[in-house]
């Protein structure tokens, strides 16, 4: 446990990805099994424990110390698990000589312990543990790590043991169980490639890059076939039969997160006999009489545990299928995209669901006309969904399906992003590299003659840019607080920054009421007096209007090819 | 109304053969007497009979100054009496005119200054840093200055004085502050270099006392590289080598040799970290040693990267054993997390009262609110 506990409390502070990594190989490399096994099962979220709460850990802590000094020192740290762990009293019993619980014997134990048992164990551990290791323990079993580790980056790290691809783990993951001593045997070379004996494999799915609009000179349209590219989330569709004959299916979301008890709605599709074996690559959508809703209602059905009926109706959930990767146990990958697709629209068509369509293509005949179909999807064909379009998607006519994100294959052309001047109000010094800079902003648009911050944006300006921001929010602070400082703003005064988003939604968390979707910095106008950034009613109004009918505002600048 | 004593700008005073005084003793059960030996104005805790104040907020004609960190030792005194590192260290960072007339007093000796029995025990806080004993008629006050009683190679190790009063800091005075060893600490600084030598390791540390206390674990533990200190730590390193402390090769940074120390151990002021100047090194790791990193979001909000929980106070558990130890029905807060450490007392039948005195605990003009933790 004190290992595991070491790695997650340096993970914690550790804010680069390439440093996490090493970490984690670090870890993986010197950490004997099944202890690594379980680490890595904590950190990709394939462990729970279901009679650890919170209130059980409260009642432990309340048991051991006097209640004002508890409320004292939890109002001050400010996270029960960490209080917990600083507050809690050396044993006052004999000093037992027992070594701390490995993790191993912490997963072992709370499996087999039961509800009336588990206050004495966990009590015992805590007396055993050291701080870092109570910490850890004590975030280990209320679920939620919150390192700033995500599975992908685990696997990654234990892919990096044996110089794998992360895609190899990825696709034998979902047939792995704690503590994963055949995949350890497999990347350290003791031992054969697991059998992947799950008939729901996870395939790393293929991504696009940006298209920049210079490629336009070196690509021919014939080469390519075009689609819309929807505002949902990425997702892939397993369906089979495991060795009982019974069926089985599993939604994944593009890292490869198990997702299906979000979507009870369309399990049940996948699981109809009819539906076949088969892998589909598509996007999750609204979908409501025909119409896609916006990603925003598409967030009422995200990251939920428990669906009811009534979500499920009010919001019902849909599949646009975009590539078929896999049918009745026929690997389709290696087949060029217009053979798939072939094979994809024939599956739609007999399998006739109306949770699950085809992703249409649309037909151009000159990278112009695709412009213009980008431009004003309405205009292409795409009336009932305009507003779920954030681009269009290019891909190789003759391309195979590769995992990850191949060059010059697949592109994706977004839409032209939400154009706003606003201020700077506050800046925040980021983190890790970018610890001495004040690299985190957050601007406000004019409401009246006062200033009232919309959004934060922590990216889109150039390292050198990054130079004369923070040089700027040194010489015009107000105010400080802790890591912010407040900087000087009137209509006198003030720096406009130019911001660029995606989307806009009502927010009741915002003192606007509202919230943008990705937004960054898309030029910083030093050039711009503060009285003349925009009004929030410039945001309202698009608001009110359905955003899709920017095109027309004034402050949406047009590109052309 | 004040004792009228004869303003007496005589050095001579401090070694003055002991007066017995009656009378004036009977002023103190005024407002704010916290004893009879002790009370508290505007400029600080003053002990009215010796006519003295202890660490002074304000210049004052007569100071005892426990330690040389700006919030206790200041300068403009007139006279000052401490320990000779202590009145070394002022004059290192106010310049040798920081007062009119010093005295130094060794530990253990004792001076008698109007009846007042004065003397200074090792408070193992920083170098040359005491606890002031005032025995008077009626019974005996101890002002603690800032201490700590975990192990420190750098300074004499914190001595137990019984007393009928303890005026003691609180500054990590909640439970949740327990400092882990310092020598566990540093190694996790080991630990990281070796993880990432190709990145330079920058450790905010407090100029007088933290910062010297790293530099000898690290050579405890067998760093045996150069260690590199920002210009602001170089006066009192050099005093601390110059008291016999062997630091190893301690080297100041010049702005030419910052993009060349890649897997070097370099110490600076924790303000330092966040400020420009650490721009320009390898990819740094950003350190801290500081009790206030024992609490997650404190160290998160610094932007730190490796929490290193080192601390030149005490922590909660030394804080409780202490009060208890010096015997004391009396305990007095001069500053940090009173409140819960007067619950404590109070809880025990201690008299216990809180003087929220206004100017202590901020060592480093940046980090206000953290002192030199």
């Amino acid at each position: 446990m004190n290992r595991f506990a070491h790695l997650l409390d340096a993970l914690a502070y550790e804010p680069s990805r390439n440093n996490k990594l090493r970490l984690l190989a670090d870890y993986f490399r010197n950490t004997p099994d099944p202890e690594r096994g379980f680490a890595l099962a904590a950190m990709t979220g394939a462990l729970s424990f279901k009679h650890a709460k919170p209130a059980l850990i409260r009642a432990l802590i309340a048991e051991r110390t006097d209640p004002v000094l508890f409320a004292m020192s939890y109002d001050y740290v400010g996270d029960l698990s960490e209080t917990v762990a600083l507050l809690w009293p050396a044993p006052q019993t004999e000093r037992r000589n027992v070594a701390p619980p490995s993790l191993a014997d912490v997963v072992h134990a709370l499996d087999q312990t039961g509800k009336a048992q588990l206050p004495q164990l966990l009590a015992s551990w805590l007396d055993d543990l050291d701080e870092t290791g109570r910490w850890a323990l004590l975030k280990l079993i209320t679920g939620g790590l919150r390192i700033g580790v995500s599975a992908r980056l685990a696997k990654t790290a234990v892919a990096a043991l044996g110089d794998f691809a992360p895609n190899e783990i990825e696709e034998l993951w979902h047939g792995l169980v704690p503590p994963y001593l055949d995949l350890f045997a497999w990347v350290e070379g003791h031992q054969e490639r697991p059998k992947a004996n799950d008939p729901l494999p996870f395939r790393t799915p293929m991504l696009a890059h940006a298209l920049d609009e210079a490629d336009f000179d070196k690509l021919d349209p014939a080469d390519f076939c075009a689609e819309w590219k929807w505002d949902g989330i990425r997702v892939q569709a397993v369906a089979g039969t495991d060795e009982d004959g019974r069926r089985v299916a599993r939604l994944y979301s593009r890292n490869g997160e198990d997702i299906s008890k979000s979507f009870p709605d369309l399990m049940e599709m996948l699981c109809e006999p009819h539906f076949g074996d088969v892998s589909l690559d598509g996007e999750l959508l609204v979908v409501i009489e025909g119409a896609v809703q916006s990603f925003g209602t598409l967030q009422q059905r995200l990251n939920r545990k428990n669906v009811t009926q009534k979500l499920a109706a009010q919001y019902p959930a849909h599949i646009r299928a975009y590539d078929l990767l896999a049918e009745n146990g026929e690997d389709l990958r290696e087949l060029p995209f217009v053979d798939r697709r072939a094979r994809l629209e024939s599956f739609v068509e007999r399998l006739g669901q109306s949770r699950l369509d085809l992703s249409p293509q649309i037909a151009f005949g000159d990278w112009p006309a695709l412009a213009q179909a980008r431009r004003d999807p309405a205009s292409a064909g795409a009336t009932a969904a305009a507003e779920a379009i954030e681009g269009v998607m290019l891909k190789r006519r003759d391309c195979a399906y590769v995992p990850g994100r191949p060059k010059g294959l697949w592109f994706k052309w977004k839409r032209d992003p939400f154009n706003v001047d606003a201020v700077l109000m506050y800046a925040q010094r980021g983190h890790g590299r970018r610890s001495s800079f004040y690299s985190d902003f957050t601007f406000g648009v004019w409401k009246g003659t006062e200033l009232v911050p919309v959004g934060k944006a922590y990216f889109g300006f150039t390292d050198a840019e990054l130079k004369e921001l923070d040089r700027y929010i040194r010489n015009h602070t107000r105010n400080r607080f802790g890591p912010v400082r407040e900087l000087d703003f009137s209509a006198e005064q003030g720096l406009v920054l130019e911001i660029a988003f995606e989307g806009l939604q009502r927010s009741t968390r915002h003192k606007s009421g509202l919230a943008m979707r990705f937004p960054r910095i898309a030029r910083i106008r030093w050039d711009k007096p503060a009285a003349q950034a925009d009004q929030i009613e410039v945001l309202e109004t698009w608001l009110d209007a359905g955003l899709r009918q920017r095109a027309s505002s004034a402050t949406y600048g047009q590109k052309t090819l | 109304m004040p004792v009228s004593r004869g303003k007496t700008s005589c050095f001579t005073l401090w070694s003055g053969i002991p007066r017995v005084i009656g009378v004036e003793l009977t002023y103190l059960s005024g407002q704010m007497a916290l004893s009879d030996l002790l009370t508290l104005t505007p400029a600080g805790l003053y002990c009215p009979v010796a006519d003295v104040h202890i660490d002074p907020v304000r210049p004052v004609p007569r100071a005892l100054i426990t330690h040389g960190h700006s919030d206790h030792a200041r300068a403009g005194h007139a006279q000052v009496l401490a320990t000779r590192e202590t009145l070394a260290i002022m004059g290192l960072r106010y310049g040798a005119q920081f007062c009119q007339s010093q005295q130094a007093l060794a530990y253990g000796e004792r001076v008698g200054l109007n009846g007042i029995d004065v003397s200074f025990h090792p408070a193992g806080h920083v170098l040359g840093s005491a606890q002031i004993r005032l025995q008077g008629p009626s019974g005996c006050v101890v002002v603690s200055g800032d201490y700590k009683r975990a192990y420190d190679p750098t300074c004499a190790p914190f001595e137990l004085v019984r007393c009928d009063a303890f005026v003691t800091e609180a500054t990590f005075g909640l439970p949740v502050f327990r400092h882990p060893d310092a020598v566990g600490e540093v190694a996790k600084l080991l630990r990281s270099c070796a993880l990432f030598p190709e990145r330079a390791h920058l450790v905010g540390a407090y100029s007088l006392g933290k910062a010297q206390r790293v530099m000898k674990l690290l050579r405890l533990a067998g760093w045996d590289r150069p260690i590199w200190i920002h210009g602001a730590l170089e006066k009192i390193t050099q005093f601390y080598q110059s008291e016999g402390i062997d630091l190893g090769d301690i080297r100041k940074v010049s702005a030419a040799d910052r993009a060349t120390l890649a897997g070097e151990m370099i110490i600076c002021p924790p303000g330092q970290l966040a400020d420009l100047w650490s721009r320009k090194f390898p990819d740094p790791v950003t350190a801290f040693a500081s009790g206030w990193m024992r609490v997650r979001a404190r160290a998160r909000q610094r932007g730190i990267e490796l929490p290193l929980v080192i601390s030149d106070h005490v922590d909660w558990d030394d804080l409780c054993a202490t009060i208890t130890e010096t015997g004391a029905s009396e305990i007095w807060v001069t500053h940090g997390a009173e409140e819960a450490i007067v619950h404590w007392c109070q809880s025990r039948g201690l008299d216990a009262r809180p003087l929220n005195i206004l100017g202590y605990g901020d060592e480093e003009a940046d980090t206000s609110s953290e002192g030199e933790a």
